[in-house]
């Protein structure tokens, strides 16, 4: 029975004093520090917070997918209802820039009058007033004069590029990796010499991120300064966005992140428009300004998941091994630039699949078009790749008459083998262990023919699949965000860690509580994980990536170790070797601390060293892409009924190489969240545009899966240490989206005879597939 | 902007009396539908809320029929013996409608007055033969469901009236009573395609059948040519013969949530399934 | 207009819009903001409160219609003796289990598996049953995070412990 604590007002990350400390070491599942605040209702997201005398900002919208802002105007009444207008003009009035700073700044916070609209639902003005009726009204009362251009909505229509968005062709981004070749005379002259060639041409989705919190943030100027909290992931990217648009100093801004109510990737980018939004209102309005998208307007405006099609050719020789892999991905990165070379680079360096192939070529490109920016959704471009590979590997099996499983045994990937871009694989390599975890709870597949509890007649198919996940940023990412945390030791004798990775419910603080508890030999009460605010903690880097426990997390345990050595050589100078930290901590604290004490804290600082032996070449693509990988397979069993066409998934297991689970119940709740997101996208989940616009801007009709949908999951964790890791932890957070999605079409493949290579699978696909049943 | 105004009856004759004074104000009962989105709708000038007013609640036997009152809620229905008992079908769509939270504040009389096409009880009221109990301030009557939506979210309530009760006859002891409902999802979901169908058996042939379906047509609609089609026939005669003449009987549309082909298909294929389960 | 309410155990009054949310009149002028707005259509669940003893969608109430009835929010789940908080066996459960995580569909979660809970409506079902019947029961709280695996633990969890206090409370009185 968990014993709980009082706890007091307000929200205070403060449960794990109270814990036992039997359950919170490393490895095992003490309950997350945040947890009674949530389950009491006391923990306070953005919309929560006190703001006296705040405003309520609205955006003023697009609603044409391209063409030039001739004017922004309002009507009579305007000036009646007391609001204020913010326009591009406002920004550089003040200095400003008018610019999102990513990777690009090709983003503007607001279209300027004469500048072009890109997509539907661009921001085009602001309006606050004291209240949201208020502001919503008068937001009517704008009107904004677009002249349309022909609009570009497909990826086709892109490339063909008689319609200029970006460059001269239309192209943000394009990738080429080279394995075993140097042209492509000599690539196809291997796929040639191929005794088969499996080919397939795959699409995927557009998908959103459903965070059952929508967007929001609270801007407010004090002294000239512009202080921001919000729901978000990464202070720092919403710190370099604003300073840039604001054209002002670091310590001129500073960004709070408040408790968040998910993120899954769509709180990485955008937050750092609305920030930008919600600070340039309260700046004309001299009133703090908060701005809560509602559900429609989160779903219509903020990004989604990058829709992809994937051509694949597999060579195979006639033993059945793979000569040669060739992929081509396109994907569809919508008017900015935004993050798609990034999330392009993790789908076409996971695109060859973790499979043993001597000659890869895989080509991307990802291209512009009218549609609201596509951004960083859990996986990153990986699952997409993810589907085509898996689709294509189980195309070889049914090809070779071979079981799935046993494929990909005799193909995977193993230490001592080399990816696509040519990196040895060392250590941390769970391939063996992943797929024989599935093999030995597999049980007999399922009997194909039955009829449901509604009296219908089912087929029912199993599918497998087995995929990888690079944990951390791409290439030479982690070296040149050198992210930081710092471990304090406090007045009171405990103990502070300060990062910038933020919780968005991933458990990120409590897995750190127990990480810096276990580094420094103390009980986890005596921690505490300050709340993210660039004013301080250092730049950890971004919450992205699956690089939060692995990354950061070594971050922490460096810094624990540290702090825990100087205060036992303290302790040892001051006549108490042999004492505990804890007791050691106290009196150095004591000691250190004065009345008035000014200096600086007892603290040590670590920048992230990456391992030895990372090597990446950004120009040829090759080398060592991620530090380490997650391995991970799966096996759905699905049944589809012949009456509705509807696809059930009726069992799921995953087996995931996390290296190590500094805490079981909370990786397991990462898995199964990212394992059903990913069956969403497999069946039911779509985003649906018309002319641009997202027509299915509501809970109703953007469906998610809910408990109904949901089947009991199996859950194996598998720990393959990454000597690099915390106690050998590496990612987690994305790997169990990648690959349940392509599960499920192996499964109904199974289940009909006949191959399913766009996503969803819904019953109109199922319906829309008849034709191509085969079975008896 | 102003208040809207508010009244609460307490009694039928209140009601039907405020009713009759301001046929422009929102009737509400649960709100599950008309304060969907609430914020962004345009304020009513009044609202007359009959949620809870007693005399619109309760499920009774009347001589061969059960009365439902329109104020009655999903739950209820649901969990009533009188429901579970004599009309499954009704039950069944009660627990599919919405999830839990909609069902505890949804009434069967907001499904009829909104009469949506999607609207999940209407295929079985079609179905059951149920009469509508209409009334206001010049007196009551009772409309069979069949003449009661007249078109697209159009009804015979006028603009005086209230909705009283539902009236569902009690069938005939050999009827079999069957209820499917496709949704975008397995729970908490809009139909793509739901109906229902009551058939009077003698031994394995079907004297008589009344199926209505949802989300095929611009109404809830009773498919009487199928209901031709499959007298006198054997229970797999009759699924064939329905299968064949459902096609020509609804007129499905594709919209964000389906395909006018899928639903035309599953509505074919729930209507066969109905006669051989 | 003025309303009164009963508000987890206390006698609220406010002056409201009739038409205005439940959902907002809790948040704004109640500051009770455990009570979520996920979706404002009834769908998510976030803003499921009590009234009169059913778990509802407070963002699909208007707030005229709670006038003399009872709501409970989140805030009114756990019990309060002395100083000290007695949380309800499902809030237990959800942090035992992992059941909650961002923790924005939380408070509505709780809400909706406390009556379950409290109707002892998984009573004599067999572990498989019980499963199912919390998916269906727990439908209309949409949860993106835990993909409801361990909030099912959870909800089978705190039933099994209440049930036991039941019991042992009955064999307790009749020796």
């Amino acid at each position: 029975m968990l014993r709980v604590p009082p706890v007091g007002a307000g929200f205070q990350r403060t449960m794990a004093r109270m814990s036992q400390p039997s359950t919170t070491h490393v490895g095992a599942s003490m309950p997350r520090v945040d947890g009674v605040a949530k389950v009491t209702g006391r923990a306070r997201y953005v919309d929560d917070l006190d703001a006296p005398g705040a405003w309520h900002g609205i955006t003023v919208r697009s609603t044409i997918a391209h063409g030039r802002l001739e004017a922004i105007e309002t009507l009579d009444g305007f000036a009646a209802t007391g609001a204020v207008l913010v326009t591009a003009a406002d920004i550089a009035a003040h200095g400003g820039s008018n610019e999102i700073a990513l990777i690009e700044h090709d983003q503007p916070a607001l279209v300027a009058v004469g500048a072009p609209v890109m997509h539907v639902d661009e921001a085009l003005a602001l309006v606050a007033a004291p209240t949201r009726a208020a502001a919503l009204a008068a937001a009517k009362l704008v009107v904004a004069r677009v002249v349309p251009l022909p609009a570009v909505l497909s990826m086709a229509d892109a490339l063909t590029a008689n319609e200029k968005l970006y460059g001269d062709d239309n192209i943000f981004k394009k990738f080429l990796i080279r394995k075993g070749h140097s042209d492509d005379a000599t690539f196809d002259a291997v796929m040639a010499s191929a005794a088969h060639i499996i080919e397939g041409e795959y699409d995927t989705s557009p998908q959103e991120q459903m965070y059952i919190e929508p967007q929001g943030m609270l801007a407010e100027w004090r002294d000239g300064k512009c202080f921001i909290i919000g729901s978000l992931q990464c202070p720092y990217y919403v710190h370099k966005a604003i300073k840039t648009l604001l054209q002002c100093g670091d310590d001129e801004v500073v960004i709070s992140q408040a408790v968040t109510g998910g993120g899954f990737g769509g709180k990485e980018e955008y937050p750092s428009m609305l920030a930008a939004h919600a600070a340039l209102l309260a700046r004309k309005a001299t009133h703090p300004v908060k701005m809560i998208y509602d559900r429609a307007e989160d779903i219509a405006a903020t990004t989604k998941r990058h829709p992809a099609q994937i051509r694949s050719r597999l060579g195979v020789s006639a033993e059945g091994d793979i000569v040669a892999i060739d992929v081509d991905v396109v994907m569809d990165g919508g008017a900015y630039l935004t993050l798609s070379p990034v999330v392009l680079s993790r789908g076409v360096l996971h695109a060859a699949g973790p499979y043993k192939c001597a000659t890869v070529r895989v080509a991307g490109r990802v291209v512009a078009t009218n549609y609201p920016p596509h951004g960083a959704f859990r996986g990153f471009g990986a699952p997409q790749t993810t589907f085509a590979y898996e689709r294509q590997i189980q195309k070889l099996a049914r090809y070779l008459g071979e079981d799935g499983l046993t494929t990909r045994k005799r193909l995977a990937l193993r230490s001592g083998d080399t990816t696509s871009t040519g990196q040895v694989l060392t250590f941390s390599v769970g391939t063996d262990a992943v797929l024989n975890a599935i093999a030995n709870v597999a049980g007999a597949a399922p009997v194909r023919s039955g009829v449901s509890a509604k009296g219908s007649t089912v087929r029912r198919g199993r599918g497998v699949c087995f995929y990888f996940h690079g944990a951390g940023f791409t290439g030479s990412g982690e070296a040149r965000l050198a992210g930081r945390a710092e471990i304090a030791l406090l007045r009171d004798g405990t103990f502070e860690v300060r990062a910038s990775s933020t919780d968005i419910g991933q458990g990120a603080i409590t897995m750190f509580t127990q990480i810096c508890a276990a580094s420094l030999e103390v009980d986890p009460a005596l921690v505490r994980v300050i709340d993210p605010s660039t004013a301080n903690v250092p730049d950890s880097g971004p919450t992205v990536a699956s690089r939060t426990c692995m990354v950061v997390g070594s971050v922490v345990e460096t810094a624990s170790r540290k702090l825990k050595a100087r205060i036992l050589e303290w302790g040892a100078s001051h006549g108490m070797a042999n004492q505990t930290v804890a007791l050691c901590g106290a009196a150095m604290a004591r000691a250190h601390y004065g009345a008035d004490h000014a200096g600086a804290d007892i603290a040590e600082l670590v920048q992230y060293q990456p391992p030895p032996g990372i090597a990446w070449d950004d120009a040829t693509y090759s080398g060592s892409a991620y530090p380490v990988y997650g391995w991970a397979a799966c096996l759905v069993d699905v049944s589809v009924d012949l009456d509705t066409y509807e696809v059930s998934i009726d069992r799921c297991v995953q087996a995931i190489d996390v290296g190590k689970a500094i805490n079981p119940i909370i990786v397991k709740g990462q898995i199964e969240g990212g394992t059903l997101q990913s069956l969403g996208w497999a069946v039911l989940e779509n985003v649906i545009y018309k002319d641009g616009k997202v027509a299915n801007a509501n809970m109703t009709n953007c469906i998610v899966p809910t408990f109904a949908d949901a089947p009991d999951l199996e859950t194996i964790l598998v720990e393959v240490p990454y000597p690099y890791g915390p106690s050998g932890a590496k990612g987690v957070g994305e790997i169990p989206m990648d690959g349940p999605a392509v599960a499920v079409a192996n499964a109904v493949e199974d289940a009909l005879g006949c191959s399913f290579d766009s996503l969803p699978i819904s019953p109109e696909a199922v319906f829309a597939s008849r034709s191509r049943w085969s079975f008896s | 902007m102003s208040e809207p105004l508010y009244a609460r009856p307490t009694s039928v004759a209140e009601a039907l009396e405020l009713r009759a004074a301001h046929p422009d104000w929102m009737l509400l009962a649960g709100g599950t539908d008309l304060l969907v989105d609430s914020n962004h709708r345009k304020v009513p000038v009044g609202m007359l809320d009959l949620w809870r007013l007693a005399a619109l609640g309760g499920i009774r036997q009347r001589d061969a029929a059960i009365e439902i009152g329109a104020g009655t809620t999903w739950l209820e229905i649901e969990r009533h013996p009188l429901v579970r008992v004599g009309f499954l079908p009704l039950a069944e769509a009660a627990r599919e409608i919405g999830a839990r939270q909609i069902q505890a504040r949804g009434t069967i009389g907001g499904n009829i007055g909104t009469s949506s096409p999607v609207g999940d009880s209407l295929p079985v009221l079609l179905a059951l033969d149920a009469e509508i109990e209409v009334a206001s301030v010049r007196g009551s009557r009772r409309v069979p469901y069949r003449d009661y939506c007249v078109g697209y979210r159009k009804t015979a309530l006028a603009a005086d009236e209230l909705i009283i009760a539902v009236h569902l006859p009690t069938p005939v002891a050999s009827t079999r009573m069957v209820w499917r409902k496709v949704g975008t999802r397995k729970a908490q979901s809009i139909s793509k395609v739901m109906g229902a169908a009551t058939m009077v058996l003698d031994g394995g042939t079907v004297v008589s059948a009344r199926i209505g379906m949802g989300a095929v047509a611009d109404r809830p609609i009773r498919l009487t040519a199928v209901e031709q089609a499959v007298v006198g026939l054997s229970l797999l005669q009759a699924a064939e013969a329905a299968r064949a003449a459902v096609p020509a009987a609804i007129a499905p549309i594709s919209d964000i949530r389906s395909t006018s082909d899928y639903r035309r298909a599953v509505a074919a294929n729930l209507v066969a399934r109905f006669f051989a389960v | 207009m003025k309303i009164e309410m009963n508000v987890n155990g206390a006698a609220r009054v406010v002056e409201a819009s009739p038409y205005r949310r439940l959902l907002d009149v809790l948040r704004e002028d109640l500051r009770l903001t455990g009570t979520k707005e996920g979706c404002g259509e009834g769908e998510c669940g976030a803003c499921t409160v009590s009234l009169d003893g059913e778990t509802v969608n407070s963002c699909l109430v208007a707030v005229a219609q709670c006038h003399g009835r009872t709501v409970k929010t989140v805030e009114g789940l756990a019990a309060q003796q002395g100083d000290k908080e007695i949380l309800h066996a499902v809030q237990t459960a959800l942090v035992r289990c992992g059941g909650a995580q961002c923790g924005i569909c939380t408070p509505g979660i709780a809400m909706c598996a406390a009556d379950i809970v409290e109707r002892e409506l998984l009573h004599d079902q067999d572990l498989q049953q019980a499963r199912v019947m919390v998916r269906e029961l727990l439908a209309g709280n949409i949860c993106r995070c835990t993909g409801y695996q361990l909030i099912v633990d959870a909800v089978i969890e705190a039933a099994s412990e209440v049930g036991l206090q039941r019991r042992e409370r009955a064999s307790r009185r009749t020796p």
